[in-house]
């Protein structure tokens, strides 16, 4: 009877110790709340690294794991539109709804590139928002992170310094790394690339990489012949010196225009898991940066 | 803003009533929190000035700070899509379609039983978040002189551990492809059995309740009730349910490139005079005359599907495998009615009891093999099952020839090939061999599109 009655208490006293159960959309926000929140956070991302994110189904498991989240976070600008809002209303999990606490959206704190003047699919698969390919550039991590770390405390107020003081940690060593990443890119000022989907637009911004062709005719429509032959022809004038391609894409466009025009394909992890080496947030970026300037020597 | 003023009012309302200091405490926690948030904010927001200001040639305008954190669907304007679809069929001339051995679904049809050149519904469909406890949507299908209330909902948002409430005009819960509309099929026409089971589908009148369990397996069970209008059933003009229904629901993945789910439902539902088409045994002729059924309903419906997609990416290449089994299960009283002075079934005589069971399903599986292009083959069959009554008394007012007592099984093959530009258009191609009418062997050739304007919602499972 004694052990029924510790172990109904101690069953009650769960939930109070549990961690924070934290859905993410990508790896790179995982390992984010992983960052400031140590063991305090139960991170699980719903896509790895080699998947595409504007294209996932809002299949069971991620509703069954949605039901249980404290905290969603998602990167926002419409990027997950096609099942996140699913995934959220099919869960009938109240705390995660868009507005409440429980839904966070990195894009928030973004200062969004591309963002159209007018919204017309006649431009393809465009996002109101702008280009969501944001986590591209090392910067934004510094401002999600913060805003992150509110939020966690704010769900968890009982460890509220504990994840002001995770991510100042993250944030030390970040800005370290920065300065590191940005000295090995200095080379890179300036080289012009073709990308395959527009999804380098902020590590372009970032590192200075000049954009002179994108492969996809319009955003998410597929290459055909003609276009790239346009695009090959355009490469006569303007040459650049990579192809830069998502490790979540097929590689046929860019292989095809590589062959052609004679340039190194680049395929660069866009989030954590997209390369075998990118295995956290800093591997991402060392990785990302080592391609890069891979491609560079003769 | 709204919680400070919140706050305001709370702290007017609690002073006097002497706060303790844990209040207090937590109070003074919220005010540096939002402090804290505020001015990182406005931080934030003078570090985009300051980015903007030497930059101005750069074509990305940044975007101001007022940026709302909704799911980016909505915003304060409802999402609105607009879905055109139409076809061209080559088909049998058949005067009065039917599926032999099936009491005709006299519900919903969306067409598709027209030769040549013909319009599909267009369909209308807005949907908003209400409030953040409520959404609402509604769905209206528009062909010439008619505009049919598809679905017209609200949803809960903020019931929270797991429950989601329902209500209005929904496609019920019940099997898997009932709840879509056309324009998700993955062929140009239904299954054989919805047909046959629903006339196309079955909506509810009335209340759905739906509970996810807080397990890694993905579990869902649901129940409704509703006005029951819809056949099987007839509209009853009472004051309790006409209909209930209820649905479980299990799934997961199998590794990075596989996922499942699976169900199992039910549905009851009643009939008052339920009319069908039949002939009688007038001597002077035979006249056409309403079978009429009354009683109980019972439907159940197992449904499967397996999808693959190499690494979690169907946008190159996929396969989905989908199958779906039912018995329905029918009691009650035949009887016939007729205006012809001569026929046996003036007066509407009851004629028998009857009680039947009837079985069937379709097994289909449609592959991606490269970007943009897909093809699939799909297989419907019924069972003729079994149908018990007074051959006596039935016989002496209908006449046997009819369809419905026939014992034939109808099947039908299916093969499609559709091309998407992307997920807002699709061009689809289908040859059926349909025979699903005893004596006819029909060779259907249907070339269809379907276009989707506007914010284009996410798709379900």
């Amino acid at each position: 009877m004694k052990r029924l009655l510790v172990l109904a208490l101690w069953l009650l006293a769960l939930p109070a110790q549990a961690a924070l159960e934290v859905f993410a959309t990508g790896p790179e926000w995982a390992a984010l709340a992983k960052e400031i929140g140590g063991e305090r956070v139960n991170a699980w991302s719903a896509t790895h690294g080699l998947q595409d994110v504007h294209r996932i189904e809002a299949r069971p498991s991620l509703i069954a794991r949605a039901r249980r989240a404290d905290l969603v976070i998602a990167t926002g600008a419409e990027l997950e539109v096609g099942w996140l809002p699913v995934v959220q209303r099919e869960s009938g999990n109240a705390a995660i709804q868009p507005g409440k606490t429980g839904y966070f959206e990195a894009a928030a704190y973004v200062r969004m590139l591309d963002v159209p003047k007018a919204v017309d699919r006649i431009h393809g698969d465009v996002h109101a928002a702008g280009n969501p390919h944001f986590v591209t550039d090392a910067r934004v991590y510094l401002k999600i992170g913060e805003a992150l770390a509110a939020r966690l405390a704010a769900l968890d107020p009982a460890n509220a310094a504990a994840y002001q003081a995770g991510y100042r940690a993250f944030a030390e060593k970040w800005r370290a790394a920065l300065a590191r990443w940005e000295t090995q890119a200095k080379p890179l000022q300036g080289v012009p690339v073709v990308v395959q989907h527009d999804a380098f637009v902020y590590l372009e911004d970032w590192l200075g990489l000049k954009r002179v062709a994108t492969l996809e005719p319009k955003p998410g429509i597929e290459p055909g012949a003609a276009h790239l032959q346009e695009v090959l022809a355009g490469l006569a004038a303007r040459p650049a010196r990579m192809v830069l391609r998502p490790a979540y894409q097929h590689d046929a466009p860019s292989r095809w225009i590589s062959e052609r025009a004679r340039l190194p394909v680049v395929t660069l992890p866009l989030t954590v898991g997209g390369t075998a080496e990118a295995k956290d947030l800093y591997t991402l970026f060392d990785d990302t940066i080592a391609r890069l300037l891979a491609a560079l020597k003769p | 803003m709204q919680r400070i003023a919140l706050l305001a009012v709370a702290s007017t309302l609690a002073w006097p009533a002497a706060a303790s200091d844990d209040d207090l405490k937590t109070l003074r926690e919220e005010i540096a929190q939002m402090k804290k948030v505020y001015e990182s904010r406005i931080e934030s927001l003078e570090q985009r000035l300051a980015a903007a200001e030497p930059a101005p040639q750069k074509s990305q305008s940044p975007q101001d700070g007022a940026r709302s954190a909704g799911a980016a669907a909505s915003g304060f304007n409802p999402d609105v899509s607009l879905i055109l679809q139409g076809q061209y069929r080559r088909m049998k001339e058949v005067p009065e379609r039917s599926i032999t051995g099936y009491w005709q679904a006299g519900g919903h049809d969306h067409g598709g039983e027209e030769r040549g050149f013909t319009l599909d519904h267009s369909e209308l469909v807005v949907s908003a978040n209400v409030n953040p406890y409520f959404r609402g949507l509604l769905n209206v299908a528009l062909k010439d002189g008619e505009a049919e209330v598809e679905e017209a909902y609200f949803q809960t948002l903020g019931l929270g551990r797991g429950f989601t409430l329902k209500g209005g005009r929904f496609l019920s819960g019940i099997g898997y492809i009932n709840e879509q509309h056309p324009h998700a099929w993955d062929f140009a026409d239904a299954p054989l059995m919805m047909k046959a089971l629903f006339g196309e589908h079955y909506g509810q009148d009335g209340l759905q309740l739906k509970w996810v369990a807080p397990t890694d397996l993905f579990m869902e069970f649901g129940a409704e009730i509703g006005r029951g209008a819809g056949f099987p059933g007839t509209d009853r003009n009472r004051n309790s349910a006409g209909a209930s229904a209820l649905f479980a629901h299990v799934g997961d993945d199998v590794g990075r490139s596989h996922a499942w789910r699976a169900g199992l439902s039910w549905l009851s539902t009643r009939a008052k005079d339920r009319e069908g088409h039949f002939e009688d045994t007038d001597a002077a002729g035979p006249n056409e005359v309403e079978g009429l059924f009354s009683g109980r309903s019972r439907t159940m419906v197992a449904d499967f599907i397996w999808k693959w997609a190499p690494n979690g990416n169907p946008k190159e290449r996929n396969l989905k495998l989908q199958a779906e089994v039912f018995r329905r299960t029918e009691r009650g009283d035949l009887a016939c009615a007729s205006d012809v002075a001569t026929s046996p079934c003036v007066g509407g005589p009851g004629l028998s009891d009857l009680r039947t069971v009837q079985t069937g399903g379709y097994a289909q599986a449609v592959w991606q093999f490269m970007p943009q292009w897909r093809v699939g083959y799909r297989y419907d069959w019924l069972n003729a099952g079994s149908k018990r009554y007074d051959p006596a008394t039935v016989f002496a007012a209908l006449d046997p020839a009819n369809a419905w007592f026939a014992s034939y099984r109808p099947k039908r093959h299916t093969l499609m090939a559709d091309w998407s530009q992307d997920e807002f258009s699709r061009l689809r191609l289908q040859f059926a061999r349909d025979r699903s009418m005893q004596g006819v062997t029909d060779n259907q050739v249907t070339l269809q599109y379907i276009m989707s304007l506007g914010a284009h919602g996410a798709h379900k499972f």
